[in-house]
């Protein structure tokens, strides 16, 4: 007898219709993955499931929990449900706890509103589903708060939260999409193991198919509101019946094609022993202030028309890294050439030395002012030529530039917020490229891209290399879109390039501990499904 | 906690000894002599000579400015040309006036203010919202002083429930003279609660739409638990700044209202000492009011660090 | 559906409303140069005190002025006076708030922000006080202490939006394509400021024709001859048991010109940005 049965739940809000026939079981000590694009409806279902929906919503059909229907229950029943035998959490831990309670706090508040427990048994059972979470409370006492601790750590508080009661069911929304890869690995064992233990079904929200495919008993895709597929999760990769899933896998999976490549030429960039320190605030008045260094003598060469990948987790410097090569920060030691010129920061830097180098960044709705329109956009590095072009002269340039990047020379006259993610990918490559540069910086250039759109803009990238002769610099924390891309890679942990080597070899015969387990921890797609381990 | 504290105690000396800076050049460094200024054009020059000997004008302007600052950390501010009393009494006299009307008005306002601005978003986009709105729109655009005069109008002339001003002392009785404070404290109130009733609504609605009220919300909490456990007291810290930076319009406004009914406050004490050009009252009695809106602010920054965990552990 | 209908009908009224307010407002005070109904500064004693009436639309004060005349020509004051003090505290506020943010690491930060917080220990007042010792009571004295009063809100609102303007990428494509800080700050920070500032501007505004008018009433801002609202409503009170219709017109002048600039601040902020209409808020 499945535990929570959702049948023909159709959900519209404001009259919009947002969710279409969606029919999904789940059993005791199961997990069902949804997996779907941005849009596709995934969180809805889950939120319908504890009717935490958002205004005007209006919800018909069947979500049957342990018997009961949630659609049509009374608010005081589903607050006796919520917390108590269906729990959730959420994608985002950096903000999903109140910071300005303890953790102890917010973990006993569950076991309080839900048994009247007094405080001092509520803290006990708190601790207890602490411990549980993998936060012990030699390291984490109760008394800690929200800002105290990791991301990872913070996400680990909301599951104590959430399996405090010992809930039948658990609905995880992307809960590891905002951690790095290691963390994430961490989780997915944790939350693996607590349904082992309990016996309890998790509903397991993600964008990631390869996450999915090495967690879930059962898996279904969603798109645009309707669950497209359906599948044990050996099925649904072995059959891959509807063409929306196999489009899925193929974008997940996608390698550019790239061109055998000829001869590599000559060094382009070379940064020697380069050291970057931040100011600390000073602890008192009379200290001086201390140094935290994010880069240590980082030492590396980038050759003309090579792809070098630089991979690493947040924090470990890498961004750092890759803003002083492009002379937007002063560095503490060492130097940078370009071209056998060195880098500098801020004026000191020739427009010559400049125009060499451009940089496509993660966020496509922050990339770009919003008042300008798309021609003033793509021009701006005109600004660094040494004889600056006409208008008439800059509006070919960008014409030209558009059409390269697969948009319409028409398109120079509208404004940002016209255009959708992926497009606005292709325009922040076309403001790159118009300056004819040698060097592209890809700061995490399509880390916050769906997958289909993903494969599209790496398949550009990959185009654009091989005519244009480019060098990237692709600083990535996803390791499956590095290995795609690059030829060579480095690997970069607190502030040191640990190791560094031609991409296939790092990959498949890493020599350093550190990207031993990040390559371990990476979830795969092609891995045989499921394989539970204790 | 302890080091933020000292911190803030700090640059809060640091910000009084500027203040004073300021207000020292602004009153004594006037063109003309104040002496030969208050004594009118037909004083003899010996007349004009003792007077500046005994402002203590006759010593360099560095030597008076210590002297001056120095004085009233011991509690002396020097005596007032014209009423011939020392300063301190006269502030601490009209300071049992100004002071308690502020508090007064402080407190109607904040009592107003939290519980609309609570019900406000708590019904966001019903009528009550709307109408609270159009309310506070309302309370921000009437002239504090107006009003003070429209319910003189009202209550004193016309119901003669209250008298239409003065202040009877607080010798006269606590009720009696807490009485006379209740329309002055009022007129001060209503505007300030109207923005402090859109800061709360506001910042109430922000903190709802915040990650954590959902996960508050998967636990079981239900809307009226989670707003009170978790939104309300995370709301209110913005709310906490607009209160600090309240005190120093309740002061100025304090100096109009008093004016309106007819308070011997420390307000009306400066407008006349300007007309009557008793620099050593307005520049202390102005040093004063400053003090009280730093102080205050002081007050605002430790009462953040007792509501934010941030603050206390990180300096 | 129909709550969220109902708040965002009263916002785009909220513009309507504000908009035809504002306009009354600066109508009145365009036409006192050319017409009044009386001319606002004749003195008659034989016509004091008198009820509003066919001829004198507002009544008359205690020196037989006609009020509504008054009203018109006090507009003007109201409005010369806090447009110059706006104009001069966002003249001085906004550079400062935008060069705060270009060198948020740097001393002149710390200096801006540490002499912001000190002059918001000063109420407009006891600025007023203060100038007015220097230089005596009037107009001037007044613009200058709302001015001064006013650019730390300048400061503090532009250096607020920059910083965060900053953080966004499309500020380092530009850094990358080789542009300056003040470059920056003046082609793609302030651009992004501009629907803030207007709608800062309009409410700041308002303030400072209450700001005005309550100088005007302890008789630290505009002087005889100058028409002032605030100074009528001074002269009321001591009229109150004899004239009360004094008091009214003055009052209610202000309010709705207060209100109406308010307005429309608060429709702008909606109508002109997209991007801060979040509903209901």
């Amino acid at each position: 007898m499945s535990l929570l049965s959702i049948t023909g739940l159709n959900l519209s809000i404001h009259g919009t219709s947002i969710l279409k026939d969606v029919s999904l079981d789940v059993a005791e000590g199961e997990i069902v993955g949804i997996i779907g694009e941005s849009g596709s409806g995934k969180s809805m279902t889950a939120l319908s499931v504890l009717q935490l929906l958002p205004n005007g919503a209006h919800c018909e059909g069947r979500i049957e929990l342990g018997g009961e229907d949630v659609i049509t229950a009374d608010e005081d029943t589903l607050c006796a449900l919520r917390g108590d035998d269906v729990s959730m959490i959420f994608q985002e831990p950096m903000t999903a706890l109140n910071p300005l309670k303890t953790i102890g706090d917010q973990v006993a508040e569950t076991v309080q509103i839900h048994t009247g427990a007094s405080r001092a048994v509520a803290m006990g059972m708190a601790a207890e589903a602490l411990e549980r979470a993998e936060l012990p409370q030699a390291d984490f006492p109760l008394s800690r708060y929200p800002f105290e601790l990791s991301g990872g750590q913070r996400q680990r508080v909301c599951i104590a939260t959430a399996i405090a009661l010992r809930p039948r069911l658990l609905i995880a929304d992307e809960p590891t999409t905002a951690l790095d890869v290691t963390t994430q690995a961490e989780i997915l064992d944790l939350l693996r193991r607590l349904v082992a233990e309990d016996g309890m079904g998790l509903i397991f929200i993600t964008h990631d198919l390869a996450v999915v495919s090495g967690l879930a008993d059962r898996i279904a895709v969603m798109r645009h509101g309707e669950i497209v597929e359906r599948d044990t999760a050996e099925g649904l990769f072995r059959e891959m019946e509807h063409p929306y899933t196999r489009q899925l896998h193929e974008a997940s999976t996608h390698v550019p094609t790239r061109p055998e490549r000829g001869e590599i030429g000559e060094t382009l960039l070379s940064v020697k022993g380069m050291v970057r320190d931040y100011k600390l605030p000073r602890k008192n008045l009379f200290a001086p202030p201390g140094h935290f260094r994010a880069v240590d003598d980082v030492s590396f060469e980038l050759r003309r028309g090579e792809n070098l990948g630089l991979i690493g987790e947040s924090g470990c410097g890498k961004s750092t890294l890759s803003r002083a090569i492009l002379g937007l920060d002063p560095i503490q030691g060492g130097e940078i050439l370009l071209d056998g010129e060195p880098v500098t920061a801020g004026k000191d830097l020739s427009p010559k030395v400049r125009a060499k180098m451009q940089v496509v960044f993660q966020d496509p709705y922050a990339s770009f002012n919003p008042r300008h329109r798309v021609e003033r956009l793509v021009a701006e590095p005109t600004h660094l030529m040494p004889n600056r072009p006409s208008s008439a002269q800059k509006r070919r340039m960008v014409g030209e530039m558009l059409e390269k990047v697969g948009l319409t020379t028409s398109d120079a006259q509208k404004y940002i917020h016209e255009f959708s993610g992926g497009q606005r990918q292709r325009i922040a490559i076309a403001r790159a490229l118009i300056i004819n540069p040698d060097l592209i910086v890809l700061d995490e250039a399509v880390s916050a891209l769906d997958v289909s759109i993903r494969a599209q803009i790496l398949d550009l990238l990959a185009e654009l290399s091989d005519t244009l002769s480019l060098s990237y610099l692709f600083i990535s924390h996803d390791l499956s879109v590095v290995r795609t891309i690059t030829d060579r890679v480095l690997i970069m942990k607190g502030g040191h390039i640990v190791e560094e080597g031609e991409t296939e070899q790092v990959f498949s015969n890493p020599r350093h501990p550190y990207t031993k387990a990040l390559i371990e921890a990476a979830p795969l797609l092609d891995a045989p499904p499921k394989v539970i381990a204790f | 906690m302890l080091r933020y504290a000292l911190k803030r105690l700090i640059s809060l000396a640091v910000s009084l000894l500027v203040a004073s800076v300021i207000i020292f050049i602004a009153v004594e460094i006037v063109p003309g002599d104040p002496a030969s200024y208050m004594l009118g054009l037909n004083a003899q020059p010996d007349t004009v000579a003792q007077l500046r000997e005994e402002l203590g004008l006759n010593v360099s302007p560095v030597e008076r400015y210590v002297s001056w600052v120095w004085g009233m950390v011991q509690g002396d501010f020097g005596t007032s040309y014209t009423y011939r009393t020392p300063v301190a009494e006269m502030i601490w006299q009209r300071g049992q006036v100004s002071l308690p009307l502020a508090l007064f008005a402080l407190l109607i306002s904040t009592a107003i203010a939290i519980p609309l601005g609570v019900i406000a978003a708590g019904r966001r986009g019903t009528g009550v919202d709307v109408g609270l709105s159009t309310a506070t729109q309302f309370g921000i655009a009437v002239p504090n002083f107006w009003l003070g005069i429209m319910m003189v109008l009202l209550f004193s002339v016309s119901l003669q429930w209250f008298s239409a001003g003065g202040f009877p002392g607080w010798q006269a009785g606590f009720w009696l003279a807490l009485k006379s404070l209740v329309l002055p404290a009022i007129a001060l109130a209503v505007p300030q609660a109207a923005i402090l009733t859109r800061i709360m609504r506001s910042s109430l609605l922000d903190t709802l739409g915040e990650d954590f009220m959902r996960t508050a919300r998967a636990k079981g909490l239900s809307r009226n638990q989670a707003l009170w456990r978790h939104a309300f007291r995370n709301a209110l810290i913005p709310v906490l700044t607009i209160i600090g930076l309240q005190f120093s319009f309740l002061i100025a406004g304090g100096i109009i209202i008093e004016q309106v009914f007819y308070l011997p406050g420390l307000g009306r004490l400066v407008l006349q000492s300007i007309n009557a050009r008793d620099l050593i009252v307005v520049e202390s009695v102005v040093m004063v009011l400053v003090f009280a809106v730093i102080v205050v602010n002081f007050a605002v920054d430790l009462a953040y660090a007792a509501v934010d965990p941030r603050l206390r552990r990180r300096v | 559906m129909s709550a969220a209908v109902t708040r965002k009908g009263f916002r785009s009224r909220a513009l309507w409303i504000g908009g035809v307010l504002t306009a009354v407002l600066v109508g009145a005070a365009l036409l006192s140069y050319l017409w009044t109904p009386h001319d606002f500064e004749a003195i008659s004693i034989p016509a004091r005190n008198q009820l509003p009436s066919g001829e004198h639309w507002f009544g008359t004060d205690h020196y037989g002025r006609d009020i509504f005349s008054m009203i018109m020509a006090g507009a003007r004051t109201s409005l010369a006076l806090a447009l110059a003090a706006v104009g001069i505290a966002m003249a001085v506020g906004v550079p400062l708030g935008l060069a705060a943010a270009a060198r948020s690491d740097g001393l002149l930060d710390e200096i801006i922000m540490r002499g912001n917080d000190l002059i918001f220990a000063f109420p407009a007042l006891l600025v007023a006080v203060l100038i007015t010792n220097i230089a005596g009571p009037g107009a001037f004295n007044a613009i200058l202490a709302i001015a001064i009063f006013n650019i730390p809100v300048f400061a503090r609102v532009t250096r607020g939006a920059a910083l965060s303007v900053w953080t966004l990428d499309f500020i380092m494509a530009a850094r990358v394509a080789g542009k300056g800080r003040w470059r920056i700050s003046a082609e793609h920070v302030l651009p992004n400021l501009a629907n803030l500032l207007i709608v800062q501007g309009t409410i700041q505004l308002s303030l400072g024709i209450l700001a005005e008018a309550g100088l005007s009433y302890v008789g630290l801002g505009a002087q005889p001859p100058l028409p002032s609202w605030g100074r009528m409503l001074a002269d009321a009170r001591t009229m109150l048991t004899v004239a009360p219709h004094m008091a009214l017109f003055p009052g209610l002048a202000i309010t709705a010109a207060v209100l109406g600039l308010n307005l429309l601040g608060d429709g702008l902020r909606d109508w002109l940005d997209p991007k801060l209409r979040r509903e209901g808020r």
